[in-house]
This record gives structure tokens, C-alpha cells and sequence, in this order.
């Protein structure tokens, strides 16, 4: 056969769990390849095996029908597979030739020639339709730009097998189709690509083949073309899954959270939002769309305290909380679903257990005399794992860090809901889940509504702020664009405004 | 890159065990390449430290330093800090104890009280500036802590000589008297005469109160979410600033009362011009006990026990008394590089798994 790569019943075990339970994996030369699972069923182990990252514990894999032993990610190099992980492995203050070059430096006598190497990357940039300049510093590109230097690095060693973990997690709408049309192009100069996403939309637009697992196990491989996209969604998550969500009219109550004038200076010392006013009540979602990068993150950050404001005010309720503290503010009753799960929404290193209780460990029944109550903790978190359904192979002892990435947000999601707060802010709450956790996701914060509580969404994804908000707010360039029902409003008229246009200032 | 965990015994406990027996074959080696006996250099080494009880004692006092050190860069390295300065805050703390000792004249209950409290505030402060420094400037602790080291060096160079200056020598301080000293007849008799002192006793209930502090309490838990994740911590409402500071001055009163352990305990007076050697030994004593309290135990006893034989081993055999610190860098070596031996467990698992 024409396969590249054959990942034959490839089984793998983590204590208390099997991530691969004999599965089968066929990639055909020039094809793009997707695969399709639940949060933790088991993808990103399956092409850490196959990238070196991780050792089976049976099956074998071949490549253009011999076997390989891929020991460890070189190997993976030497034999051609590359991999973007969903994390970028980037270092911030080098140029994007020296990032690509990093371990396999061309050298002109004892120097390194940056020259030669950027010319080359320059070349490929070009044939690939990267459109990358390859002397910019990587802290200066946007995230789009970096996956493409991750890109790159592959085409750089020569990679014919490309994966991409979740690559379009990260991209707004408009670099998701850059990206896609990137793909489409490496597969026509031969290239073979497996790519991971959630989303089916994705898959329908560029993927050929698609293989579905489920809790490990191997579902089944389809041609996409002839399978629609709720037949995917079943397969994976082995039950219907609706994509609208339910939701009854209702009159939101008195104002909850109010920011008023505020102006908050972004990471470069210049204002990221400017003289900013916003109005959440009980009892309603307000949606806050933009494009990523135009004040969302200050908005946010100041109202939760991370950041602090150059002027303006923030009430909650009737109280001003400007200048509190965070864990103040925690106490008052605001809730963050932060955006970046990693970096600010677990600890890695701790269990889940001690993660669920990161805001709340020093309350009675967690501590008491400033001891710390084991089992109430643990009793705690085996609740919140139970109602968001986060799945770990060691139960609230697994480390957060071993937990898949949508598990990893599930459990996030479910801490901050269960936190019970006046103010739910929730940044990208369904960034890298399934569709079944984005059903659920969605529907726990519908309940947060209904039950008289104020929500603020932030998310780039245009669908999510249609469906979920009551209103929707548009942010542009750190100034607010305007504020619109969501009942009278449709993905035109946001996304116009998202552009910067005011409403009624066009034809 | 993520560990699984090896059943019944810790993942990290097998590497620092490993690291010690590469260590000591390292060692033998170095015997057998200046044309000694390795087994018989061996059996001297550590007759020299356990053949007596008296022996035994000495190990323990040495030992005692290592352990009070390791631990405050233990503990240090579990909540984010790398505290280089353990050797500048345990002169200090040191200096404070005996400063203490040689001015008040009290009963003995009352005053070893009062010099410990010396010891672990004098610590606690010299650890304390570069806290402030970290939390308030963001200056990095590296540098701080060894700016730090060099200060109380020539503090205790100058104050010395001026106020406690010795009967005979200018570059010692006067004896403490029996009633300054942590040593106690009931414990010297037990161990049939060895200076080993109450100093040992401290350590130990510093390392029960150190692990209960990390996994038990509530500023423990405080403390090592800001030493993973600094910025969760932060966004959960922890008050980073405040755990920088804490955490370092809990630090340097672990490595101040080493001080006293070795200023007012295994010796009983202060010199001048030399920074404690254990402030650095304590992060091999960390490393090798994979910053938990009990394994800095362990290895801070096992490091004692390499100093305190390597005297007799040269005085049996013509082996020289480097070999035991080359068998500690050895040793030091193969912890830091634990990565490496970790691979080397992982392939053995999988060998074993029949792969
Ligand atoms: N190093 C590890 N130690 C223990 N368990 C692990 C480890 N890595 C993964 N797991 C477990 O294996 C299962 C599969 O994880 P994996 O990361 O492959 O899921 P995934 O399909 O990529 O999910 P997601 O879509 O959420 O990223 C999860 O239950 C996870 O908790
Ligand atoms: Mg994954």
C-alpha cells in the first residue's frame, strides 16, 4: 500500500488508565488526516508515540512498510516526522532564523551563517505561502506567525509527516483559514499530515480521512467527505450531540458588575483599553467579542485584579473594587475562568485536588487554624470531577499536569462555577474541548444565568458569543465599538464592528 | 518530561540512590587508580565513622550543619527561591548566637534560648534582604544572597576582632562558656565523650516541622504554589510578594540555627575570614535528597558520615583524604545530572515489562 506511516494496534497505559487501547492509525502519502476524540481519549498519546515522546507498550509502527523504533524525538526527526505541539517551543528574544536553526546550525568555519539559513527559510516561506520574515523576533509575531515559525522548523529538517496538536485552538477565525489553506498546500507539494481539532468544521474543510477514538479505544476511520459533521460528533462522543443551546427569554435584574471610564495599560506600557464602560446585570450573559488582542486581556485582568487601572472605576454591586486585591475580590464574588489554563489557571505540579481549592483553601471546611483538611478537600474536588465529568487516571490525586488538556479545562470550569460567584468572567471557556464538554460548558453557563447570576463571556469565537449572550459588547482597538442585542444582531453586523466600524457609520 | 512513578519506591529516591552508588564506585575507582585497596579504604571510611559510639556521635555533629542547611535550601527550592546565601546567614546567625553567649550571663536553659532565638533571627534577617530585594525590585536571589554571603563575611570580620576578640588569637573569637554551649553532659555521655550536642536534636525537630509545614498547612501550601506557578498563585489571590519574603526568611532561619549548631555546638568559638563550608554542601545535601525534608536528612547524615571517617581512612591507608570529597563531587555530579538516570530507570522498567 501507498501508506507513510502505519501506527498498528498501538497500546498504551497510564497508572489507572489506558490511553491507547489498541488502536490503528493508516496515513496515506498527501493526504491530510484527521483525528477525532473526546478530551482525554487518548490522541495526543497516540502522536506523542508516534513523535518519540512517549514508548508503547505494544504495536508497532512503520514507515513506507518497514518497522521503526522511534526512541525519541530525534529519531522522529531523522525519519522525517515533525510535530507543532499545542504549546509553542519557542525562545521569546531570538530572531525566527535563529528559533528555526536551534540544534542544527548551519556553520561557515567555526561561525554560524544566519545568512544562508535565513535565505532558506525565506525560500521555503515562499513556496509554502508562509509569508514569514525571518529576521523578526518572536515576541514581536502574533501567535498565527509563531505556529507558522513552528511550521518551519519542520519544513527546515525536512519533515514529510507533519502533526499538528490542536494547531487552531490558538488562531483567530481569520488565521484558521490561513492556516488551513497552509496545510492544503504542503499536502499538494506531497507532504502527509495528521492534524488534531475539535472542531468538525475544520475537519470537514480540510481533512480527507478522519479516525475517531473514543476512551482509548479505536472507533473507526471515515472519508469526510461522506460523513456529515453530527455523525463525527456521535461517533466520538457516542451519543447525539446538539450544537444549538437552549435558552429561555428572561429579564435581567439590577447591575452586578460596572466599569466605568477605565484605562488600563497593556504589557508594552501603552494603553490597551481605553476609557472603557460596561454594564453586566443579574441574570444575564454579556459577550464580549473581538479580534484577539484589541483590550480583551486588560479588561479582564483589571477587573480581576491582575492588572492594575490608569483610571476609571469597577463597582460590584455598589462597592467600589478598583484597587482591591485579588483574593478580595474572590471573596466579593467574581470568578475567572482564565484564558491561558497553563499559565495562570492550574498549577502543574500540584494534584487536581489541591487545584480546585486554590481560592478557597484558607475557608473553613478546607483549613482550620491554619491546618489544611485533607478530606474535606478531597471530598470537594471528587464533586466537582463527578458534575464536569473530568477524567484523570488517578482521580482527584492525578497531577494536574498529567491530565489531558480539555480535562484540564473542564476541571478549571467547573472550580470557578462551583465557587458559586456573583460574576462569572469566562475567557475562552471552551478553548481545546470536545463537543459534548462545549454542550455541557455551555449549558453550565446558561444555568449561571438563569439563576440570576451575571456573566461575562470573552471568546474570539463568533459562534459561541451568538449563541450564549443576552448582549453582546464589541471591542476594537481597546475602545468599545458599540453594544448589541444579541436577538437583533447577526454575524454581519458584529463582525463589521469587530473591523472597527461604528454602528450605523457605514452605507 | 513527564514521570510516572515506580511502584512501592519513588522515582526519586532510586535516583538518589543510584547517584550514590555511582558515586562511590567513582570512588573506588579513584582508589584503585592511586594503587589502593578500594574495599579496604572502604571498610575505613566507614569504621571511621561508626566503629564507636563515640564515632557514631561525631558523625551526628557533623551532620547536624549539613542538615539545618539542606533543609533551608530545600526548603528554599520547594517554594521558588534558590537560596545561595545558606552559608552568609548561618555565619551570621552564628555570629548572633555567640554574640549572645559571650555578653549575657544567665542560667543555662535561659540563655541557650535566648541564643537560638539570636541564631534563627540573625538568619531570618540576613535572608530577608534579598526576599525584600526579589519581591520589591525583582533582583534576582542568585546574586543577592551572594552579595549577602560576603557581607556578613566581613561583618564578622571587623565586629570580632573589636568586641569578642580571643585570649590569644586575633582571628577567633573568646570560648563560649559551658553554659553557652549546646553541648550537654547527659548527651556527651551517652555517646561515650563525643562533642555531638543538642544541636542534633534541633535538626530533627526541624525536619518534622518542615514537613509538616509543606504538607500539611495552609502557608505551606501557600508557599509551594508560588514556588510551581507564580502566576496561578497570583491569579488565585495568593500574595506573592509576601510568600518571597516569607519563604526566604524561613530559609535563613533554618540556615541560622545550622550556625549555631556549628559556632556554639560542634565548636565553641567563631573565626574570622572563612565562610561556612556547609552552606554550600547544602545544596548537594538538597539535591541528593530530592528537596524533601526526610531525604535531606538522610543525605545530610550520609555527607557526615563521608567527613567524619575520611580522617581515619587516610590515617589507615595512603589513600588520600580528597578521595571522600571527590566521592561527594561524584556524587553531587550524578544528582544534578539526575536526568540522565532517570532515562537510564525508564529503560530498566521497560526491559523488565519485556519490551
Ligand atoms: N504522563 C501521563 N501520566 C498519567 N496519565 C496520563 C499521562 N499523559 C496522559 N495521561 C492520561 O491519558 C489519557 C489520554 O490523554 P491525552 O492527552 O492523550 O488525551 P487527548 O485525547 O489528547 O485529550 P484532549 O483533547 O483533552 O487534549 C488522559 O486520561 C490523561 O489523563
Ligand atoms: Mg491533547
Amino acid at each position: 500500500m501507498e501508506y507513510v506511516v502505519e501506527m498498528l494496534n498501538i497500546r498504551k497505559e497510564f497508572p489507572g488508565i489506558v490511553a491507547n487501547d489498541n488502536i490503528t492509525l493508516n496515513l496515506k502519502k498527501g493526504e491530510i488526516h484527521a483525528l477525532l476524540g473526546e478530551n482525554g481519549a487518548g490522541k495526543s498519546t497516540l502522536m506523542g508515540i508516534l513523535f518519540g515522546m512517549n514508548q508503547p507498550d505494544s504495536g508497532t509502527i512503520r514507515m513506507y512498510g518497514k518497522d521503526v523504533r522511534i526512541s525519541n524525538p530525534n529519531v522522529a526527526n531523522e525519519l522525517g516526522i515533525g510535530m507543532v505541539h499545542q504549546h509553542f517551543k519557542l525562545v521569546h528574544n531570538f530572531t525566527i532564523t535563529e528559533n528555526i536553526i536551534l540544534g542544527v546550525e548551519p556553520k561557515s568555519g567555526l561561525a554560524v551563517d544566519i545568512k544562508s539559513a535565513a535565505n532558506r527559510i525565506a525560500k521555503l516561506s515562499e513556496k509554502y505561502g508562509l509569508n514569514v520574515d525571518p529576521y523578526a523576533k518572536i515576541e514581536d509575531v502574533s501567535v498565527g506567525m509563531q505556529q507558522r515559525v513552528e511550521i518551519l522548523k519542520m519544513l527546515y529538517r525536512n519533515a514529510e509527516v507533519l502533526i499538528f496538536d490542536e494547531p487552531t485552538a490558538v488562531l483567530t477565525p481569520q488565521e484558521i483559514q490561513d492556516l488551513i489553506k497552509i496545510m492544503k498546500n504542503l499536502v499538494s507539494e506531497g507532504k502527509s499530515i495528521i492534524l488534531i481539532t475539535h472542531k468538525l468544521k475544520e475537519i470537514k474543510a480540510a481533512a480527507s480521512r478522519c479516525t475517531v477514538i473514543r476512551r482509548g479505544k479505536l472507533i473507526g476511520t471515515v472519508d469526510v467527505a461522506a460523513t456529515t459533521e453530527a455523525k463525527m460528533a456521535e461517533m466520538m462522543v457516542g451519543r447525539e450531540v446538539s450544537f444549538k443551546v437552549d435558552k429561555k427569554e428572561k429579564e435581567p435584574g439590577e447591575v452586578i458588575l460596572k466599569v466605568e471610564n477605565l484605562s488600563v495599560q497593556n504589557s508594552r506600557k501603552v494603553l490597551g483599553l481605553k476609557n472603557f464602560s460596561l454594564e453586566v446585570r443579574a441574570g444575564e450573559i454579556l459577550g464580549v467579542a473581538g479580534v484577539e488582542g484589541n483590550g480583551q486581556s486588560e479588561l479582564v485582568e483589571a477587573i480581576t485584579g491582575l492588572r492594575h487601572a490608569e483610571s476609571g472605576k469597577i463597582f460590584l454591586r455598589d462597592e467600589e473594587i478598583t484597587t482591591k486585591p485579588v483574593r478580595a475580590r474572590i471573596n466579593a464574588g467574581i470568578a475567572h475562568i482564565p484564558e491561558d489554563r497553563q499559565k495562570r489557571g492550574l498549577v502543574l505540579d500540584y494534584t487536581v485536588e489541591d487545584n480546585m481549592v486554590i481560592e478557597i483553601y484558607d475557608r473553613p471546611p478546607f483549613s482550620k487554624n491554619g491546618l489544611l483538611n485533607r478530606e474535606a478537600i478531597r471530598k470537594y474536588s471528587e464533586e466537582i470531577m463527578k458534575n464536569f465529568d473530568v477524567r484523570a487516571g488517578k482521580g482527584a490525586e492525578s497531577m494536574a499536569r498529567s491530565l489531558s488538556g480539555g480535562n484540564q479545562q473542564k476541571a478549571i470550569v467547573g472550580r470557578e462555577v462551583e465557587l458559586n460567584p456573583e460574576v462569572l468572567i469566562a475567557v475562552q471557556p471552551t478553548r481545546g474541548l470536545d463537543v459534548g464538554s462545549i454542550e455541557y460548558i455551555h449549558k453550565r453557563l446558561v444555568e449561571q444565568r438563569d439563576s440570576g447570576k451575571a456573566v461575562l463571556l470573552v471568546s474570539l469565537e463568533l459562534d459561541e458569543i451568538l449563541n450564549l449572550s443576552d448582549r453582546i459588547a464589541i471591542i476594537n482597538n481597546g475602545e468599545l465599538i458599540g453594544i448589541v442585542n444579541a436577538a437583533d444582531t447577526d454575524e454581519n453586523e458584529v463582525g463589521l464592528m469587530m473591523a472597527g466600524v461604528r454602528k450605523g457609520e457605514s452605507a | 518530561m513527564k514521570l510516572p512513578i515506580i511502584k512501592g519506591i519513588k522515582k526519586e529516591t532510586a535516583v538518589s540512590l543510584l547517584a550514590v552508588v555511582f558515586g562511590l564506585v567513582a570512588g573506588a575507582l579513584f582508589m584503585l587508580m592511586t594503587g589502593n585497596n578500594p574495599f579496604a579504604g572502604y571498610a575505613f571510611l566507614f569504621q571511621g565513622g561508626l566503629m564507636s559510639i563515640e564515632r557514631i556521635g561525631n558523625t551526628l555533629a557533623t551532620s547536624t550543619p549539613l542538615i539545618l542547611t539542606g533543609l533551608s535550601i530545600a526548603f528554599a527550592f520547594k517554594t521558588g527561591m534558590f537560596n545561595v546565601g545558606a552559608a552568609g546567614q548561618m555565619l551570621f546567625g552564628g555570629f548572633c548566637a555567640t554574640a549572645v553567649g559571650l555578653t549575657l550571663n544567665l542560667p543555662k536553659p535561659l540563655l541557650l534560648t535566648l541564643m537560638l532565638i539570636a541564631a534563627i533571627l540573625g538568619g531570618a534577617l540576613w535572608a530577608w534582604v534579598p526576599g525584600f530585594l526579589k519581591a520589591r525590585f525583582n533582583v534576582h536571589e542568585v546574586v543577592s544572597t551572594i552579595m549577602m554571603n560576603w557581607i556578613s563575611y566581613w561583618v564578622v570580620y571587623y565586629t570580632v576582632p573589636a568586641y569578642f576578640k580571643g585570649e590569644f588569637l586575633e582571628t577567633e573569637s573568646r570560648k563560649i562558656s559551658d553554659h553557652a554551649s549546646l553541648k550537654v553532659a547527659w548527651l556527651s555521655d551517652l555517646f561515650g565523650g563525643s562533642y555531638i550536642n543538642l544541636g542534633i536534636l534541633l535538626a530533627v525537630i526541624a525536619v518534622i516541622v518542615i514537613s509538616f509545614i509543606l504538607d500539611k498547612t495552609v502557608m505551606g501550601y501557600e508557599l509551594k504554589s508560588v514556588g510551581f506557578n507564580r502566576f496561578a498563585a497570583e491569579y488565585a489571590g495568593v500574595s506573592v510578594n509576601r510568600s518571597i519574603i516569607l519563604s526566604m526568611m524561613i530559609s535563613g532561619a533554618l540556615a541560622g540555627l545550622g550556625g549555631a549548631a556549628l559556632y556554639v555546638g560542634n565548636a565553641s568559638n567563631i573565626q574570622i575570614g572563612i565562610l561556612p563550608s556547609q552552606g554550600m554542601d547544602g545544596i548537594a545535601v538538597s539535591l541528593l535528597g530530592a528537596n524533601s525534608p526526610l531525604g535531606v536528612l538522610g543525605a545530610a547524615i550520609f555527607f557526615g558520615l563521608l567527613y567524619s571517617g575520611k580522617g581515619f581512612m587516610n590515617a589507615m591507608t595512603n589513600i588520600p583524604p580528597e578521595i571522600a570529597d571527590t566521592i561527594i563531587a561524584t556524587i553531587i555530579y550524578f544528582a544534578a545530572t539526575s536526568v540522565m538516570i532517570e532515562k537510564f530507570i525508564d529503560r530498566i522498567i521497560r526491559r523488565k515489562r519485556g519490551e
